[in-house]
Formats: structure tokens, sequence, C-alpha cells
């Protein structure tokens, strides 16, 4: 992330895609913060964890192509991966354990407060969550497994 | 309930929509045929992509926003790339197969062109108030979301709430099993109020396909 910055002039001077690296590092900061309206308007209009997830991905992966997997790798480290899948899971899961503490069913959002409308609305805020942080590392998880066997791409291969 | 009833008094499509229907549907066919007439990679990957954002218009046709939504996203989106990764791991050139062995995999695709073309028969009209998806537990869903969860988006509360062992099992990768079930297969009057086993699970389909 930090590195474009200093060298940009260089970087940019001779290089063919300049518009599209220009374009796209305005672009991928609007495509993560639609990730995020996607994700808390999925109880309100057509959205929730798994289309955030996806597109939160896809600035992580529009970010690799267009400035290379290495800087991709720097901006979103490969052992977030790691925890970020595991997290997902536990979020979710551990919403329907508290579920079970709390004195209800597994995954029965009702006893998350004292209204049960209310509670499911925390719950699906969590479980939602949860979704997020799992499909997000698990789509950059694949592209990585992908893109690392040939780290570079030249132009002759398009 | 009111709003079943001001939804069996409207026709189920109009001609415009019925239009847009076809013509959509005519274009996937021609972009199908397109992708396998063509023999260059690259062209073949963004046609897939571009058959993905058609069928997501054509799911905003038939009101199945999220499924739209989630075709966008996925179809157009992330796979596209995923499909770009993998053609610049496949070899650039390929010789070809001759005729005699393309036999077995057109025989394949005819049975089973043919066994969905026989499935439609058994399928209910589009917008048929009586359907399985249209009745029993899915109406259950409609009328209860509500008053139980209290927001707008159905999709959302029965993922979520309703359905939320579905789709925790979803994200460990074995919701798989379950799409494979028939349509309203296990909708039985027993089964019907909102349990949250996920034995019937698949009874919104047209709805929650996603997020599995």
């Amino acid at each position: 992330m930090s590195d474009p910055e200093q060298n940009s002039e260089n970087k940019y001077g001779t290089d063919p895609h300049v518009l599209l690296r220009i374009v796209s590092k305005f672009l991928i900061p609007l495509i993560a913060l639609f990730a995020f309206y996607v994700q808390f308007h999925g109880d309100y209009g057509p959205g929730g964890g798994f289309q955030a997830g996806v597109i939160l991905a896809a600035s992580v992966i529009l970010y690799a192509l267009i400035f290379g997997l290495a800087e991709a790798k720097k901006a979103f480290p490969p052992r977030l991966i790691r925890y970020g899948m595991t997290l997902g899971i536990l979020l979710y899961g551990g919403t329907g354990v508290l579920n079970f503490i709390l004195g209800g069913e597994f995954l029965n959002y009702s006893t998350l407060a004292h209204d049960a409308a209310h509670g499911q609305h925390y719950g699906i805020l969590a479980v939602e969550l949860g979704v997020l942080v799992t499909v997000t590392t698990v789509m950059i998880a694949i592209f990585y497994a992908f893109g690392s066997r040939q780290p570079e791409t030249s132009d002759e291969d398009w | 309930v009111s709003f079943i009833a001001a939804a069996a008094a409207e026709p189920a499509f109009s001609v415009p929509v019925l239009l847009l229907d076809i013509s959509l549907l005519a274009l996937l066919v021609v972009i199908a045929f397109a992708i396998v007439r063509m023999r260059e990679l690259f062209g073949i990957v963004m046609l897939q992509g571009v058959y993905s954002l058609v069928s997501a218009a054509w799911f905003v046709s038939l009101d199945a926003v999220d499924v739209a939504f989630t075709e966008a996203a996925v179809g157009a989106g992330v796979s596209t790339v995923l499909m770009l990764s993998a053609m610049l791991l496949a070899d650039r050139k390929s010789t070809p197969v001759p005729m005699r062995r393309q036999f077995g995999a057109l025989a394949v695709v005819i049975l089973a062109g043919g066994a969905m073309l026989y499935a439609v028969g058994d399928m209910p009209g589009f917008g048929d108030v009586n359907s399985p998806a249209n009745s029993y537990v899915g109406m259950d869903f409609m009328a209860k979301t509500a008053e139980e969860i209290k927001i707008p988006n159905v999709v959302t509360a029965v993922l979520a709430s309703y359905r939320g062992v579905l789709l925790l099992l979803g994200l460990n990768g074995n919701a798989g099993r379950w799409e494979a079930r028939p349509n309203g297969q296990m909708l039985h009057e027993s089964t019907a109020p909102s349990a949250a086993d996920a034995e019937d699970a698949r009874d919104e389909e047209q709805k929650e396909e996603g997020p599995s």
C-alpha cells in the first residue's frame, strides 16, 4: 500500500495501464464501501453477508489484478485468511451457542434481547457478519491460490 | 390474508415483461452458442461473464433480486476473475478432438437435456399461487416474518433466522447436498410450521438459492 505513492512517477511514466490503475484506485474504496452497504442493509433490501463478502473480496481481487499479487498480499496478508475463515464460522456458531447459554434453542436469536424481534435483529446482524468474514476470506483464498501459481501476468497472455 | 388475494387478482405477468423475458432468454441461448463455437479462451471467459449478467437481469425481471445480486457478484464478478486466472494456467494450444470421440459427450448432453425438458411438464406454472413455493411453509414465512422478525427482506429472515442451521452448514461447504432435492418434496402439513430443521430446507428455492 505504501510503495506506489512514493515511486508513482517512474512507475506510471511508462506504464501502458496507467488509466486502469488510476481509475481502479478511485473505484476500489467505493467497491469496499458498497460491500458494507450491502452487508448492513441486508435486512431491508436485497443482499446480505454472502453478497457483501463477494463484493469485498472483489475489491481486493481488483487490487491484485491491477497492482500485482505481491502488492495485494501486502495489503491483505494471506495469514488474515486463515484467521478470517475460522473467525467467521466461530462468530456464526458462537451466536448459536450464546442462544443456548441464554436459554433458547441453537440459533434462535429471540433470546438475545428482551424483545424477541430485537433479538432476531441482533442475531441476524451477528450471523451475517460471520458470513461476511468467511466468504470474503475464502474468495480471496481461492484467488490467491490460483494467482500464486503464476505470479505475474505478461501482456502477451491476454 | 389480504396480500395473497391481491397477488392472485393480478395477472402473473404483463406483455412487456413477457417480451423482456423472452428476449433475455433468447440472448442467453445466443451467448451459449457463441461460447460453444468460440475458440479463444479470453473471449469465452468474457462471454461467460456476459451470460451471468444477462441471467442476473432476467432474475430481476422475475423479482428474485437476491438471486440476481448473487449472480451478478459471483457469476459476473468473482468467477470471471477465477476463470481468467485458470485460463492463464491452461495450455495455449490443444489438438482438436476427433469427431468419433465426441458422440459420447453429445449423448450425455441430449439425455440430460431431454430429462430436464421432461421434468418441465411437472413444474407449476409461473406465478401459480398453488405451487409448493407459494404455499405451505413458504407462505408461512411470508406471513410470519412481518410480526416475528420485523424486517422487510423475507429472504434474509428465512436465511438467517428460520434456516440458520442450514446457512451454517452452507458456510461449511456441505449445503450442496440439499440443493439437489426437488422443490416441494418434503413439504407436508406436518413439517410445514416454520420448523428450523434442515430437513425440508430448500423450499423457497426461487428466492434463497444464493448464500449456500
